[in-house]
């Protein structure tokens, strides 16, 4: 990597300085405070699971019980530790009582702290060594079954009914693809609870449900017997329910999450406090089982120009990155983000798509970086798309990316056909190995268009990233500063799920995720 | 010299029909499975077919390519599609038609309705810095307007557009699995029509697979498709204004 870009370790440092600031003020902010959805996690971690005579989900049902009684302060897990010594029923048990109306977890006399503590310890550690052994069980496997070289081939399937998704992920996996995403219906975001049970029907995707993920797991172990390489599972933490899908992922085992720090409160109108707090622990959850995560700086690009707002990509991706080590996030599981999406007129766009690339590259070394493929400019002239994807697989097989989601050239035209999946995967087969080792080869010409470009974006993040620390993120939100998107610190979606802690309140699992990663 | 009453498609000779033609069988690749893609083509009504390609994708799928000529013709002298009819003006002139003969700002909000999130071509069409090197709305001076995002429901829609005094809305609908963008259309059109306030706004519908002609189907006032820029919305939105104005003080 010595003859690539020059980066300017001022610049870098001054970033990375102003990354660790920002990420104080939100740890600051969300270290006395829980949501709804984290504390449904926590029921989930507990072995709630399943729905009641109307649908519902458990983990859903006891949390709005206990928020209606307004005892959601001391936690779920306080609530169903008193529960168990009262009644001595399992928390699923405790759960469907609820739900059938027998009783009100609150309404249960209360029990010291140390009691609970002593009365849940079994159901925490048993729940714990669940996730261990899923992590041990990916590790086993994918030493059995190596993935191939990077830049690794991402595809996604969305066809709604996830019977069929397992049909073409698997077409998918033996014409050569190594990570499988399964798209969710739209919508799912702004869903306040999980779907529960096999779904067969969706809009734009499939609904995430942890039997979903449990079906399509299955479906890839197969493929991944039959290919002789692991095939990765994508799934999306995001929205709403953001760490009840990390804990249903680590359950069934997949191996990538769609996570950002920010997205939701810009792209999902999703209230920042509940964001924020909800990405701190479905982080932890992802770190401690080994699921690599993705961020969503791409999406940037697709409301904002590439090439004038290319800095606030690389300025997220600084933020993203400190508020992913706060979760106790090794840097090989923090997946960052970025688009190429430069408009295909302009002249020697293609040079300022690999500096981006090469810049992102060398200023985050140790994250497997995730590189999205041209959307915005792609007009329906398939044929002509399926040359910009060309471009983009070349870009970064020069630049090494980690991470490659796959352009298809009916983009703007529909949903991948199965024929669309393997048209782009025999694209960059066919870049990647035929200029495997480019990127070896190149050196960058000091004070060329490539080297300048770098310099006026690092520049410009940094700048941006400083500007932040004097107004705070609440306020460069507010202020628009990312993708051109105004949101305010009380509004959004899910604000009513925030709560402040008591002095009842305990995670216990949150102590072990962060023993086992080293968080203070 | 061209039929215009039997046009083919052209290859390399006039009339020689000749087309490609790509798709997946649930049969995997086999001598029967591209004798299959043929037969399948030659009921297209494609002659002399050949397969230049066939792939095989596992899980008993293959993908063919064929190339053959087309036997039908069309009488391209009688087709009527229905289109935009207005002028298209450029952004300085839209501004100056809207002071010169409106004589106010006009109001346009906009937004992508339903559980649609993806806004790339509402922002396309009103974003400051607009698209394809022309200005997007919200750069006009003469135009006030209201990006309201994705997935607003129409309620949320309709009520916006009746507090900001809207002379226009602009849907944008990009997904369209299942025909979800036009029912969300089509319930945008009843509820402003329970309300009583259908003749109050110009309604506009954009997005990839929507066609002016798919919008007046459904009850829009126009449709703007694929690669549409925001002066072609724009210039519509103000000479449409202002034929309602000249109407209603005629009558």
């Amino acid at each position: 990597m010595d003859c690539k870009i020059k980066i300017d370790n001022d610049l870098l440092s001054r970033s990375r300085k102003a990354a660790v600031m920002i990420a104080d003020k939100v740890e600051e902010l969300i270290k006395d405070k829980t949501t709804t959805s984290v504390e449904r996690t926590i029921a989930r971690l507990m072995g709630v699971d399943g729905v009641d005579s109307q649908g519902v989900p458990l983990p859903n049902v006891l949390v709005d019980q206990i928020k209606k009684s307004g005892k959601l302060e001391d936690g779920v897990f306080y609530w169903i530790g008193n529960a168990i010594i009262e009644t001595g029923k399992t928390p699923q048990e405790i759960a469907r009582a609820i739900g059938n109306g027998d009783f009100l977890i609150t309404d249960f006399p209360e029990y010291t702290n140390e009691a609970i503590l002593s009365v849940t310890e079994s159901v925490v550690l048993d729940n714990v060594s669940i996730l261990d052994e899923v992590a041990e069980e990916r590790a086993k496997r994918q030493i059995q079954y190596p993935e191939g070289p990077a830049p690794l081939l991402y595809v996604i399937v969305a066809t709604g009914n996830i019977y069929e998704d397992t049909v073409q992920a698997k077409a998918a996996a033996k014409q050569g693809a190594d990570i499988i995403a399964v798209i969710r219906s739209t919508a799912q975001s702004l869903l306040d609870y999980v779907p529960f049970g096999p779904t067969t029907e969706g809009f734009g995707g499939t609904y995430a449900t942890q039997e979903n993920f449990r079906i399509m797991r299955e479906a890839l172990d197969e493929a991944s017997e039959e290919t002789g390489r692991y095939i990765q599972l994508v799934n999306y933490a995001s929205g709403l329910c953001m760490p009840e899908i990390a804990v249903m992922g680590a359950f069934e085992r997949l191996d990538m999450m769609l996570n950002d720090a920010i997205y939701g409160i810009l792209f999902r109108d999703i209230n920042i406090n509940r964001t924020f707090i909800d990405q701190y622990f479905s982080r932890m959850i992802n770190a401690y089982s080994g699921i690599i995560i993705n961020t969503g700086e791409d999406n940037y690009l697709t409301t904002s120009d590439a090439v004038e707002e290319a800095h606030t990509v690389i300025a997220s991706q600084f933020i993203n990155e400190e508020l992913a080590v706060r979760s106790g996030m090794p840097k090989k599981l923090i997946g960052l983000g970025h688009a190429f999406e430069i408009n295909p007129d302009i002249e020697d766009g293609f040079l300022m798509e690999i500096a981006q690339a090469q810049l992102v590259r060398q200023l985050f070394p140790e994250c497997p970086i995730k590189y999205m493929p041209p959307t915005k400019h792609m007009t329906g002239n398939i044929f002509k798309g399926q040359l910009m994807d060309g471009m983009f697989n070349l870009a970064s097989v020069m630049t090494g990316q980690s991470i490659q989601l796959l352009g298809m050239m009916t983009e703007a035209v529909h949903t991948p056909f199965i024929q669309d999946r393997l048209l782009s995967i025999e694209n960059a087969e066919y870049i990647f190995n035929n200029a495997r080792h480019l990127q070896d080869e190149i050196v960058f010409k000091p004070d060329g268009i490539i080297q300048n470009r770098a310099d006026t974006v690092l520049k410009e993040t940094t700048a941006m990233l400083e500007t932040i620390v004097e107004k705070g993120l609440m306020k460069a939100i507010e202020d628009g500063m990312f993708a051109g998107i105004s949101r305010s610190p009380g509004g959004g979606k899910g604000a009513d799920g925030v709560v402040v802690k008591s002095m009842n309140y305990r995670n216990p699992f949150m102590d072990i995720f962060k023993r086992g990663l080293g968080v203070l | 010299m061209i039929d215009r009453t039997a046009i083919k498609p052209y290859g390399d000779t006039l009339n020689d029909g000749r087309i490609q033609i790509s798709f997946s069988l649930p049969l995997e690749a086999s001598p029967e499975a591209e004798e299959a893609a043929k037969r399948l083509a030659g009921k297209m009504g494609i002659e002399e077919v050949s397969s230049v390609s066939m792939h095989d994708m596992g899980e008993g799928f293959s993908f063919h390519i064929l190339y053959g000529s087309c036997k039908y013709s069309v009488d391209a002298t009688n087709i009527k599609v229905a289109k935009v009819e207005t002028k298209m003006m450029t952004y300085y002139e839209i501004n100056a038609f809207v002071k010169e003969k409106i004589d106010r700002k006009l109001n346009i909000i906009g937004a992508c309705t339903g559980f649609d999130a993806h806004t790339v071509g509402l922002d396309a069409i009103m974003n400051m810095k607009g698209y394809a090197g022309e200005y997007g709305l919200e750069r006009y001076p003469e135009i006030n307007t209201w990006n309201l995002g994705s997935q607003v429901p129409n309620e949320a829609l309709i009520k916006k557009a009746v507090e900001v005094d809207a002379d226009a809305i602009l849907v944008s609908q990009v997904v369209t699995q299942k025909e979800i963008h036009v029912q969300n259309l089509t319930n945008l059109v009843e509820l402003l029509e329970a309300e009583n306030l259908r003749d109050r706004f110009i309604l506009i519908a954009g997005g990839p697979r929507i066609s002016h002609e798919l919008a007046l189907e459904i009850g829009f006032d126009a449709g703007f498709g694929p690669g549409s820029l925001p002066p072609e919305v724009a210039s519509y939105i103000v000479q449409i204004v202002h034929k309602r104005i000249s109407d209603r003080e005629r009558s």
